[in-house]
């Protein structure tokens, strides 16, 4: 189950790096993916993505688990940027969303979360004059990051049952139980905050 | 141990037609280490527990902790008051075993080298030490179980409340939850259907129907329950 960008331990320096410099890094490499392009820049960003990867231990497996989600979205514009403007232009295009994807999940992967929480508080403090909260911004980001392996769970609980009464794939029949599950999971979350001295 | 004192309790859900007692009339008073509830699915045990830390305030009647009122004082109460709910996932928010347990600590004074000796030494006590950077979503069911309650019990409460703690669990992990419990220095409430965990309690409450319908010690409590379940 653990191929949802959540953290795996380990000593690389990937690892060790601090979580600040990790998420500066991204933001970098987000703006620049604008100005990146070229078959052979945008391969040779992938390739170097894969050899941190490597550094931190991990395998190509997990790298290709990072995007495999995406496989359909990217298929489909891959065949779109084809038609429309040439095989340079598709590699380009999904070359850059493949590279963002899998260096966003590296720093998840490597960084504790409450490291990522920490760096995002500091950043969001100068706003409090605003009446923004970097504390509650933190913890919401915390609990989305515990909430997606949690929502993976129901979404296999009710395929299951669905299958169990063999029902086919109906988005309907699929759709209200998992939305019934998370509203009423999100009121338990809720209420445990609350009894954690959250209020 | 703290004195829990509830006070012509009555409690309503809903409005109008929609309207619904699942408490009615409850006074009792307590003060001993060990006290647990039993009581058929829908009998107003998970409410009565849930007054107790103010996470309920009764429509009628109050409740008090050491004097102080759930109703005025629910932030300070549940400070002093841990709660463990029967759903583990429900209660874990952090992803990884350690940052949970020291989510609990956030808001005291404590570095962060001395929230790390408390986590470390709580995780031992659980059986959940070399655990501090494993996914909580990994962990087993009783291994979770046995997290949400190291997280409660980190912040050193004087009384914790468990709603069914052991009805999601096998045998096996609902009795290493038991022993557990059975060894805590704290003040403990618990709701369960598991009457075994209840041998050595000093008192156990009755619920049926929402009402206290009886509050005697063990034996003749769980008597008194399997004959009105039959
Ligand atoms: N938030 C709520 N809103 C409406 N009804 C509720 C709510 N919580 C519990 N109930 C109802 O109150 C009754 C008692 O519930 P509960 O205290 O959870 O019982 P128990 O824990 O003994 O099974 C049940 O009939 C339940 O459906
Ligand atoms: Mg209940």
């Amino acid at each position: 189950m653990n191929d949802l960008g959540l953290y795996l331990p380990g000593t690389s320096w990937v690892h060790r790096l601090p979580a600040g410099v990790k998420l500066a890094a991204l933001v970098l490499l987000g703006v620049a993916s604008i100005l990146i392009d070229g078959v052979v820049t945008v391969t040779a960003g992938v390739a170097l993505m894969l050899v941190l990867y490597g550094i931190a231990g991990f395998t190509p497996r997990l790298a290709w688990r990072q995007v495999k989600p995406l496989r359909w979205i990217l298929l489909f514009i891959v065949a779109f940027q084809w038609w429309a403007r040439g095989w340079q232009s598709a590699v380009d295009v999904v070359g850059v969303i493949v590279l963002l994807v899998l260096a966003a999940a590296l720093v998840t992967l490597t960084t504790r979360t409450s490291a990522l929480v920490d760096v995002i508080i500091a950043v969001l403090r100068p706003l409090r004059p605003l009446r923004v909260q970097p504390e509650r911004v933190g913890l919401l980001i915390a609990l989305g990051i515990r909430a997606v392996p949690i929502a993976a769970g129901f979404s296999n609980e009710v395929r299951d049952a669905q299958r169990a009464r063999g029902l086919g794939a109906s988005p309907r029949a699929y759709a209200a139980p998992l939305i019934v599950k998370s509203l009423r999971h999100a009121d338990s979350v809720g209420e445990a905050l609350v009894a954690r001295g959250l209020d | 141990m703290p004195v829990v004192e509830v006070s012509g309790v009555s409690h309503t859900f809903g409005e109008a037609s929609a309207r619904r007692t699942v408490l009615q009339d409850v006074d009792v008073r307590f003060d001993e280490q060990r006290v647990g509830i039993i009581g058929a699915n829908g009998s107003g045990k998970s409410t009565f527990a849930r007054l107790l830390n103010g996470l309920i305030v009764p429509t009628e009647g109050s409740v008090t902790v050491d004097g102080l009122t759930t109703a005025r004082h629910g932030r300070e109460i549940r400070r002093r008051v841990g709660f463990c709910f029967t759903d583990p996932d429900a209660q874990i928010v952090m992803p990884t075993v350690g940052e949970d347990v020291s989510f609990s600590l956030r808001s005291t004074d404590l570095t962060k080298e001395q929230i790390r000796i408390r986590v470390d030494d709580i995780l031992g006590r659980f059986g959940l030490e070399g655990l501090v950077d494993h996914p909580s979503h990994l962990l087993s069911g009783g291994q979770k179980q046995l997290l949400a309650l190291a997280a409660v019990l980190v912040t050193e409460p004087a009384l914790v409340i468990m709603d069914e703690p052991t009805t999601l669990l096998d045998l096996r992990n609902a009795q290493m939850i038991g022993d557990v419990v059975a060894g805590l220095d704290t003040q403990v409430v618990l709701v369960t259907h598991h009457l075994d965990l209840l041998d050595r309690f000093d008192r156990v409450l009755v619920f049926d129907e929402a009402r206290l319908v009886c509050d005697a010690p063990p034996g003749q409590a769980i008597d008194f329950y399997r004959r009105l379940m039959s």
